[in-house]
């Protein structure tokens, strides 16, 4: 496997970062405005509704979304499909960043936030709490998430010596990396179990651990496709088709298993009934269920799968459907009880999307100064050789688009 | 312990009935006038036999000089009304009135005279009663009784005193004289002692009751000084030196027309239908919530009920109170000191905001929309791809 | 296909499918249910003799230093300004609140005045109205205790009591996620916020004390006594025939104060004996619970499910060991190339390569 990554290139402050930093700006003065006001000056989060957007989009959907790195590291390395490898540092690169901003948003969100390292005193810890063990899991799996995306950056800063040294123990932390996502999307679900009936029914389950834990799988695939097809879309990169259709070939079999589930569980404890009862919840869940039932049917079909739109399609629909599963069971068949109500703030809102702009802005940064995403053909060939610059701008989406002809980088097996 | 009737028969002997008999009283309305000063005081019923033989004890008669300074001689006015007990029973039978410029028979040297005996023979034990506020400004040139300053008189009298009492607002923080501007620096007697700096002949503090009211209550007077006669204690004062048992509650918890302040019922205007029912005087000014005193309770004149202000109509001004009598605007609507809750209950399922706002709808309907035509140009973007690429493709293969 | 790999997977699906399958069916064992604590003690609140006079929440304000809540839209009605300390539920600032229910559902639930109509002439007092004193239940087995990651919230070993130490607490909120009664209140309009409940007065009960809202209670509608003494004196409550005349104690069970009162018809079942495995506080009443905001609740805490669950996938980090062992021997074999790899790239970077990487450096610039 001789590959070779290289920055993107190209300008970055485009009108497009500007903009982007406008949203950050924004969100930033609304952050600086939580700080000294407190959480209640921005938000309208309540003692019914403590846990609004921040947590259910910046944490709990946001890191699903981050997923990529995770579920591509199950390919490649316990699946062993090494044809999927160049893709994982792409993946890794939304991972960290997705992870990272799950724990800026934490902090943003908890009250007393300059104790937030109470959960790293043993004497503090509580140990029946899954709350404990998803911070602590999170925490060390952005730390590894950062370990497992260095090679890029050092490789950038030429450090061949840390890379070699890292390489020869990059199998324990990519292990870790197996293990923690595992443990704690999982128990991001478990979370919900102690709020008994204030979840509705249709989503409240013995097995919402494993139903989450499935979900962020199946959108970290999700979010490989899309970052693949935004890249191409937004980078001049080449589509990636051939291989997106190979990996995004799993996505049905793990929603198939995860709406098997699903209504195995419902039909097993009497709650099917839920679903033909009034109120607005059914239609939610019939939404979930549509989504990914778009997905799965869309991609069985070996030759839908290998259209670019349909993929685009089906990423999104799945991306679009583990979201709403996640803001349905935390939010929005959330039911404290009478007289509790809740709808993001316009600070709140500010705020999340402003962090969702930085994680974009450093995805741009990242992928066009340091090498993560995989060197196209022509400077491949010139690994060897001669280099020859011009062709950069040849290849890539627009190329085709003009007829230039263009082919999806042959990759080693 | 025994009773009122063996007390009365065994320990005080015949002088009482002697007594008794010289005033006209019978024996059995002594024993009620007894009992009733007890309970006015706040003490058990049973102490009713240890107040009567205070009463009784002829040394227990202290000797009282009472001073008069800025004031208008309402309280001395008031104390001559008192009925329970009345002022004859006072001066006659439980105190020795020595001095005191409204009552005294006699004028001028002779006037002076008794003062100077009076003080020679109880030196250390007389009780001095002030009425009315000390000037500090011009060295207390404002008022001037014999040529002598009130600060002058409390340097010769009050050191040899063995308590004293300030009755009224005047006396106890400087009352309508202190009224902004106050031109005359005037001061209650504490205050006075303290600038002055007299203290006991042995240097010990001059313990001080203050009874403000304007006018001070007669019986609030009156319950002090039996307390002190039967107790040989002053009583339990708070941090003002006012008894707990006339000042330690505001008007406000023992006010009539409460339930009304509680319910929401405000009379607006004075002759309005709530004014005509009774209702609570706060929004036309009543001081009662930031007003310590017992008004409400034993209430003025011994005419019958509701006999105060507010029990007539009128919102209390905060007589008795330094910074609220005099000091704020009779209509000027109270601080008030306990907050308590009102007689409405919230249901059992409260409604709480954080609903969605116009604004919150509009920014997540932008999100949601620009997140949608974004996609939308990337499906676009990639249709053109495939539309071109599959062509590709398919000359490829 | 390595064998190696192909026994993996053989044991990650075995693993996978054990797991799904032993949570679908319920843990094997539960995690079994929390007693009492020995000096388990609490609060009766009959809501039969409770007269609405408030004097507890006065009480509970003044013993816990609590500034009062005003009410903007009561304010407004009335035309005066913070004269009341008027707030409408539980919230950070009031830990024991008196609510009403006025005998039929209709009422505005939002209205935070005059929702008990004034008897007039012609109008009777609805049979139904009852009022109901709403703060901590101190649960046997507490969800919040359960949930809270750094143990901000304990149970008290020798009370029972649920106390917080804001010194642990990182302002998460788990805790109110938790509670199925909504009780822990977040001080979300301060810049420092802690979270805010009833803690049975503590401090007042180690002096010899008993809480503040029994100590003030006229009637002995709040009683205070171990918990108990406090389930037997409901039982004899609801024996007793309706009618009859009963001693009632007033303040705390032992308290020496007594009243006699006629027996009301009680709801037959004292809320909070069984509710989510027994709380601390109890309540008697004569309308349906529900009808005064109490949820209907189970027999065992969901704090056993939550812990269950967590206990058997990670309890002693057997399987997570396991399950790390596995991960990691799979990637060692999966990856040897990409450590070969890598010590071939390390070596010196060519001078070519390296005018290549500056040509690149150029391009970047003229790019547009």
């Amino acid at each position: 496997m001789k590959e070779r990554y290289s920055p993107v290139g190209g300008r970055l402050l485009t009108p497009q970062f500007y903009f982007l930093g406008v949203l950050l700006a924004i969100g930033a003065y609304f952050i600086i405005k939580r700080f000294i006001f407190g959480i209640g000056a921005v938000s309208d989060l309540s003692d019914g509704f403590p846990w609004g957007i921040w947590i259910t989009y910046d944490v709990v959907t946001g890191t699903a979304i981050a997923c990529g790195g995770y579920a591509m590291a199950i390919l490649v390395y316990v699946f062993n499909r090494g044809q999927f490898h160049p893709m994982i540092r792409a993946a890794l690169l939304t991972s960290v960043f997705g992870y990272t901003l799950a724990g800026a948003s934490i902090i943003v969100d908890v009250g007393r936030w300059w104790q937030l390292y109470n959960v790293f005193l043993p004497w503090y810890m509580n140990l029946n709490s899954v709350m404990l063990e998803v911070a602590l899991c999170v925490t060390l799996y952005t730390l590894v998430l950062w370990i497992e995306l260095s090679p890029a950056i050092l490789e950038a800063m030429h450090a061949n010596r840390w890379l070699r040294r890292l390489r020869h123990v990059m199998f324990i932390v990519a292990g870790l990396g197996l293990l923690l996502p595992t443990m704690h999307q999982s128990s991001l679900g478990s979370l919900l179990i102690i709020a008994g009936d204030k979840v509705h029914p249709l989503w409240q389950t013995n097995i919402i651990p494993l139903l989450f834990l499935l979900t962020a799988i199946t959108m970290g695939y999700a979010m490989v496709v899309f970052e693949s097809l935004y890249a191409s879309v937004n980078l001049n990169r080449p589509l990636e088709t051939a291989l997106l259709s190979k990996v995004s070939a799993v996505i049905p079999w793990l929603l198939i298993g995860y709406m098997a589930l699903r209504f195995g569980d419902l039909l097993l404890s009497d709650k099917i009934g839920y679903l033909f009862r009034s109120g607005i919840e059914p239609y939610l869940f019939a939404i979930e269920m549509l989504l990914l039932l778009y997905a799965i049917v869309k991609l069985l079909d070996k030759d839908e799968r290998v259209r670019p739109t349909v993929l685009f399609r089906a990423a999104l629909a799945v991306l679009i459907g583990g979201s709403l599963y996640r803001f349905n069971a935390f939010l929005i068949a959330f039911d404290p009880g009478p007289g509790w109500h809740y709808f993001p703030a316009v600070g709140e809102m500010m705020i999340t999307i402003g962090i969702v702009a930085f994680e974009i802005m450093a995805y741009l940064f990242f992928v066009k100064k340091t090498p993560v995403l995989l060197a196209s053909p022509s400077e491949r060939a010139a690994a060897g050789g001669a280099r020859r610059p011009a062709d950069q701008g040849a290849k890539g989406l627009n190329a085709i688009a003009r007829g230039a002809g263009a082919h999806p980088p042959a990759l080693p097996t | 312990m025994k009773t009122t009737g063996e007390w009365l028969n065994e320990e005080i002997g015949p002088r009482v009935s002697d007594q008794l008999e010289m005033r006209g009283i019978d024996r059995r309305s002594f024993i009620k006038l007894a009992a009733a000063i007890t309970a006015a005081m706040g003490l058990p019923v049973g102490m009713a036999g240890r107040v009567m033989a205070a009463i009784e004890e002829e040394s227990a008669r202290p000797a009282v000089i009472w001073l008069h300074f800025q004031e208008c001689t309402g309280c001395t006015e008031s104390l001559l009304r008192a009925t329970h007990p009345t002022l004859e029973t006072l001066i006659l039978d439980m105190v020795s009135l020595d001095y005191s410029e409204t009552l005294l028979a006699a004028a001028g040297h002779q006037a002076e005279a008794a003062l100077h005996d009076s003080m020679q023979a109880n030196d250390g034990r007389f009780i001095l009663v002030v009425e009315g506020s000390v000037p500090t400004a011009d060295h207390g040139n404002f008022c001037k009784i014999g040529g002598q300053t009130p600060q002058q008189m409390l340097r010769k009298i009050a050191p040899h005193a063995a308590a004293a009492i300030a009755i009224g607002s005047c006396a106890s923080w400087g009352g309508v004289q202190s009224a902004a501007p106050n031109p005359t620096g005037a001061v209650g007697l504490a205050e006075a002692l303290q600038l002055e700096g007299i203290t006991k002949a042995d240097g010990t503090a001059l313990p001080v009751i203050s009874l403000p009211g304007c006018p001070a209550s007669p019986y609030n007077f009156l319950q002090t000084v039996l307390y002190y006669l039967t107790m040989k204690q002053l009583p339990e004062l708070d941090v003002k030196g006012r008894p707990m048992f006339a000042y330690g509650r505001l008007i406000h918890e023992n006010c009539e027309r409460r339930p009304h302040f509680d319910a929401g019922r405000f009379a607006e205007e004075f002759g309005d239908e709530g004014h005509r029912k009774g209702w609570c005087l706060y929004k036309l000014g009543c001081k009662g919530p930031e007003t310590f005193a017992n008004c409400p309770a034993i209430e003025f004149g011994d005419v019958g009920g509701n006999t105060w202000p507010v029990g007539i109509g009128h919102p209390c001004f905060g007589c008795s109170e330094q910074g609220v009598g005099f000091h704020k605007a009779l209509h000027e609507q109270a601080d008030v000191e306990t907050v308590t809750p009102p007689s409405m209950f919230p249901g059992v399922a409260t409604e709480h905001g954080g609903g969605a706002t116009l604004a919150a709808a509009a920014v997540a309907g932008a999100v949601a929309g620009g997140a949608a035509v974004y996609a939308l140009g990337a499906h676009e973007k990639l249709k053109h791809a495939e539309g071109t690429g599959s062509a590709e493709s398919s000359r490829k293969e | 296909m390595s064998i190696n790999r192909r026994h993996f997977l053989q044991g990650l699906a075995a693993g996978a499918a054990s797991l799904g399958a032993g949570a679908v069916m319920g843990p094997a064992v539960a995690r079994p249910a929390k007693e009492l604590v020995p000096g388990a003690v609490g609060i009766l609140y009959d809501a039969t003799q409770c007269i609405g006079c408030k004097a507890c929440e006065v009480a509970c304000k003044a013993a816990n230093n609590l500034p009062p809540v005003e009410n903007p839209a009561l304010d407004h009605v009335y035309g005066v300004e913070g004269v009341w300390d008027a707030p409408d539920d539980l919230n950070s600032r009031t830990m024991n609140k008196i609510k009403a229910y006025p005998g039929f559902d209709s009422i505005d639930a939002s209205r935070a005045d005059a929702v008990l109509a004034e008897p007039t002439p012609d109008r009777v007092k609805p049979q139904d109205m009852s009022f109901v004193k709403r703060g901590c239940m101190h649960c046997v087995d507490p969800d919040c205790v359960s949930a809270c990651p750094v143990s901000a919230l304990t149970k008290n070993p020798d009370t029972g009591a649920v106390q917080y130490n804001p010194d642990a607490c990182i302002g998460c909120r788990y805790c109110q996620l938790a509670c199925p009664f909504n009780i822990p209140k977040f001080e979300y309009d301060k810049t420092f916020p802690k979270i805010v409940k009833c803690e049975l007065c503590s401090e007042r009960i180690a002096e010899g004390g008993i809480p503040a809202c029994c100590d003030a209670c006229p009637t002995g509608a709040s009683l205070f006594g171990r918990v108990e003494d406090l389930r037997a004196e409901g039982h004899r409550r609801l024996a007793a025939a309706p009618g009859s005349s009963l001693t009632y104690p007033i303040h705390a069970l032992d308290s020496g104060d007594n009243k006699v009162a006629t027996v009301p018809e009680y709801v037959q079942h004292m809320y909070g004996e069984t509710e989510t495995g027994g709380t601390q506080t109890l309540l008697l009443a004569d309308v349906p619970f529900r009808k005064l905001g109490l949820p209907k609740l189970g027999d065992a805490s969901r704090a056993r499910l939550s812990e269950t669950i967590q206990h058997t996938l990670y309890g002693g980090m057997v399987m997570p060991t396991l399950l790390l062992g596995g991960l990691i021997y799979a990637v060692y074999n999966n990856s040897r190339e990409e450590r070969l790899d890598g010590d071939e790239a390390s070596e010196e970077p060519t001078a070519e390569a390296k005018a290549s990487q500056a040509d690149v450096k150029c391009e970047e610039g003229r790019r547009s």
